[in-house]
């Protein structure tokens, strides 16, 4: 067992962890975030994907005691004030989802490619993406929805 | 008045699902939650001669170890095992005994007050096995093959048509003839939702339970059987599904030892497989398939030969229809079909996406194409000239079938007219280019199903139906028909599914959701329409107090007369009359049979393919796409359109990647991650196009939809196989189409 103080959403938590807890179930299990979902064990699918310090990070490929003093966003806290993040509104929009499964790891991940490229190519989405597997969408409406993001927050800062 | 039906809108459940909101089955939470973590067995037949539990036992923390040794009472008739899509047999029961009959079977469930504690407690476990031999591989067990037994799923799966003709004589006689083994390795559903199962226990022992399932309804049955409780004390709910394309329509297995330990320990408990355990429960059978078809040297098809052997497991018949589709498309005079099955040690075959339909077709649309260059006849002219429109598998008449226009329009945004027919003939540098076609089937079903509908008194409509949404958009579509039939803004109106106390739906699968759990959902909001009617008539002074049934409208929260829009009483009105109270009603919605029974029903597609083919590497990308459906009406392109993106996806996943690989020595498929197991990424997918032709069906159902889960997949493979034949020459009959295949 160690003690953690980690930012999850804004919001300090200080928490008792096992030594063997991934990140992805702390987040679960211990704060409620079920968001954040697990959809493999070889962190292949990047169903778990937040951001940790500012980058997308697969929370099942780390443990929970090795993010402590960081900063960690999930999916509930992509936008702050019960507002939707372009992103959210944009996979809504292009309909970029079906069983929805995937799509928060997808949001993280495209948020994160955004930040570091905002007016990405389809294909730099599509290698971009490469880590976020969906087994549902075709990936198409996916893509566009990143575009659509990208196109209406242009100019914008992140 | 359709407001909201054929128009492209977005879901209704986006939100919850772009911001984490939707739960799925592992994210209920209960007090005191326990954690299941589940031992699979090593070796793939045998019996256990001991298991040491004692070690994890001991560990502070661990609950309980629950084996075949210690497990409580279950019931002991076979029948109480069947579920609603149980093949012929003796279904599969966890921790029956100390016999193990496939490899990665649950042997033991550790359950524990953390998820890591239980993982490592389970790791803890000893086993000793007496090893038995195994059999895995249907290419050397095909001296096996017999007839499948006969059950309640032969309704639904029935065998093929008796010969007719004489095959032998009229082929041996044709001036064209081809003939080839097509064969596809078995591949795993792999939703990106693991199984799992949150078990509540309540006070009284009554459980509710979270199930990731195809059919709340099943579960709650199976569970009420298999445990002698009372459907009371058992109630399932399963509100968003992460997937499922099959793998939910039977209950698996974490279901029963969750719901096992629960019992046993009087706690909640959470039961949630690993990726690896998603491989150890029904698949798409490996299938080997004989075809041999005579021409005459017009291209007309007039004998059709077409066998298959699938696999099964040695407890339950798992079939599917596969020859049969031959017939069905191309309308020979002399035909013989045959099934067969190879039980071997594995666990039963699960229906997996267009079960049947993407293997048959597949096999029948490669052969079709090898006759094409046979003839030297183009392979899109040599299916109009077999096009028919009566299904010869059934001899009867599709109630529609607009294929036709289909390979019109598909051919035209393609660009087929372009195409070179010689192989090999098409490059871009070093890669050669192929273009490849396909015909895609699957049957347009409708089930009885049930729904309720309750005007509140605010004047609010909730409807249910225990269906399930498993990312088709099942709650989209129910909203839109909802709305549009009594006339209502989409805002006023929430459907809810997926939960066993609601009316009575089947499980959602072989893409009937949309005809069945629709269809009464628009009975049913006819039927309160009708009693909102009355209410309006009894109020004094009522505009519509003379008028019929025939004579009203909804629209715009009213109902009025069609003559005279004026003459309306809102539909508030209309439940205030109710005396404070909600106006309800229930209905059943059956097919109408007698009207159904002289029709095929089906939906079509046809599909053009381009690839790419590296000639120094093999690799091959589909780099464009065009699937013309007909499916009847669509309700929403939106959603349509995301059902056969995904579909063709598949496709393309089916002929260039996916498959589990056995190793038939130790007799376990060995790439059981997402890591080994391809499917295609982002990365993967180039163009995709998607065309609905229009097709007005009045005989399929009463709203006319064709249901479009399936019908994505099924013509993408052969067209994909047909074109890398274009680009390299080479005839690749053995799905997926890897590389190795082609250097
Ligand atoms: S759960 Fe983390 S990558 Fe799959
Ligand atoms: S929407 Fe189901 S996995 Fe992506």
């Amino acid at each position: 067992m160690s003690t953690i103080t980690v930012t999850v959403n804004g919001k300090s938590y200080t928490k008792e962890v096992e030594g063997r807890t991934l990140l992805v179930h702390f987040l679960r299990d211990t704060l409620g975030l079920t968001g954040t979902h697990v959809g493999c064990d070889t962190s292949s699918c990047g169903a778990c994907t937040i951001h940790l310090d500012g980058r997308a990070v697969k929370s099942c490929s780390m443990l929970a005691a090795q993010a402590d003093g960081s900063i960690l966003t999930t999916i509930e806290g992509l936008a702050p004030g019960g507002e939707l993040h372009p992103l959210q509104v944009a996979f809504n929009d292009e309909h970029g989802l079906q069983c929805g499964f995937c799509t928060p790891g997808m949001i993280m991940t495209a948020a994160d490619l955004l930040s570091q490229n905002p007016n990405p190519t389809e294909r730099e989405i599509r290698e971009g993406l490469e880590g976020n597997i969906c087994r549902c969408t075709g990936y198409h409406n996916i893509v566009r929805a990143i575009q659509l993001a990208a196109e209406r927050t242009a100019g914008v800062p992140a | 008045m359709s407001n909201y039906i054929g128009k492209p809108l977005s879901r209704v459940d986006g939100v919850a699902k772009v911001t984490g909101k939707a739960k799925y089955a592992a994210e209920f939470d209960a007090p005191d939650l326990t954690y299941g973590y589940v031992v699979s067995s090593t070796i793939t037949k045998g019996r256990i001669t001991h298991i040491e539990t004692s070690e994890a036992l001991s560990l502070p923390g661990v609950l309980s170890v629950i084996t075949h040794e210690n497990r409580p009472k279950i019931a002991w008739l076979d029948m109480s095992y069947k579920d609603q899509d149980a093949p012929p047999g003796s279904p599969f029961r966890p921790l029956r005994d100390n016999k193990i009959s496939y490899s990665g079977q649950p042997i033991a469930l550790v359950v524990a007050e953390t998820f890591e504690l239980a993982r490592y407690a389970a790791s803890l476990i000893r086993v000793d096995y007496r090893e038995a031999p195994h059999e895995t591989n249907l290419d050397t067990n095909l001296h096996r093959a017999r007839k499948p037994k006969s059950g309640l799923a032969s309704l639904l799966k029935p065998p093929p048509p008796k010969p007719r003709g004489n095959f032998d004589e009229v082929y041996a006689a044709s001036p064209a003839k081809v003939e080839g083994r097509y064969s596809h390795s078995p591949e795993h559903h792999n939703p990106m939702e693991m199984f799992a199962s949150t078990v509540v226990y309540e006070k009284d022992g009554k459980l509710t339970i979270y199930d990731k399932t195809q059919g709340a309804q099943n579960s709650q049955l199976y569970v009420t059987q298999a445990f002698n409780m009372s459907f009371s004390d058992v109630r399932v709910i399963s509100p968003f599904v992460g997937g499922a394309f099959g793998s939910g329509l039977r209950p698996q297995y974490q279901l029963f030892l969750a719901v096992m330990a629960a019992r046993e320990l009087k706690r909640s408990v959470r039961v949630t497989l690993t990726r690896q355990q998603m491989f150890t429960f029904g698949h798409r059978p490996a299938t080997i398939q004989n075809i041999a078809l005579g021409a005459d040297s017009n291209g007309k098809i007039n004998a059709i030969y077409h066998d298959a052997v699938g696999e099964t497991s040695q407890f339950e018949d798992y079939t599917e229809i596969v020859p049969t589709w031959s017939p069905m498309i191309y309308p020979a005079e002399n035909v013989t079909l045959d099934y067969k099955i190879v039980p071997l040690d594995v666990f039963t075959p699960l229906d997996m996406r267009a079960p049947g339909g993407v293997t048959g077709v597949p096999a029948i649309e490669t052969a079709i194409d090898e006759m094409a260059y046979e003839l030297g006849i183009d392979p899109l002219e040599l299916r109009l000239i077999n096009y028919s429109d009566r299904n010869m598998a059934e001899d009867k008449p599709f109630s529609s079938k607009e294929l036709r226009e289909c390979f019109r329009q598909g051919a035209e945004r393609f660009g087929w007219a372009k195409r070179n027919p010689k192989p090999g003939s098409m490059r871009d540098g070093h890669n050669l280019i192929g273009w490849g076609m396909s015909t895609g089937m699957w049957e347009a079903n409708q089930m009885p199903a049930r729904a309720e509908a309750v005007l509140t008194v605010n004047g609010k409509l909730r409807v249910t139906s225990a269906t399930a949404d498993i990312g088709t958009g099942t709650y989209t579509i129910m909203t839109q028909i909802a709305a549009d039939t009594l006339g209502m803004p989409m805002e006023d109106v929430l459907f809810k599914l997926g939960d066993s106390d609601m009316p009575l739906a089947p499980i959602e699968g072989g893409s009937w959701t949309a005809a069945t759990v629709g269809s009464a959902v628009k009975v049913v909001c006819e039927e309160l329409g009708r009693k909102l009617f009355k209410l309006a008539q009894k109020i004094p002074g009522s505009p519509l107090a003379k008028a019929k049934w025939d004579d009203v409208e909804f629209v715009d929260k009213h109902i009025r007369l069609k003559q005279n829009p004026a003459a309306a009483v809102s539909l508030q009105q209309a439940v205030d009359q109710n005396g404070g109270a909600a106006v309800w009603q229930k209905s059943t919605s059956l097919p109408a049979m007698m009207k159904q029974k002289n029709y095929s029903r089906a939906a079509h597609s046809a599909v053009f393919v381009e690839v790419m083919v590296d000639e120094d590497l093999g690799t091959i990308r589909v780099t464009r796409a065009v699937s013309a459906i007909a499916g009847g009406k669509i309700l929403n392109p939106k959603t349509a359109r995301s059902q056969i993106i995904g579909g063709m996806v598949w496709g393309i996943s089916k002929a260039l990647e996916e498959e589990s690989v056995m190793d038939h020595t130790i007799g376990r498929f060995m790439n059981h991650s997402l890591a080994e197991y391809h499917v295609p990424v982002n990365a993967d997918i180039h163009d995709l196009d998607v065309i609905f032709v229009e097709e007005h069906d009045d005989i399929v159902n009463p709203l006319g939809v064709k249901g479009l889960g399936e019908i994505g997949i099924v013509g993408m493979p052969a067209a994909i196989a047909n074109a890398v034949f274009h680009a390299t020459g080479k005839r690749i009959r053995e799905l997926p189409i890897t590389l190795d295949k082609i250097l």
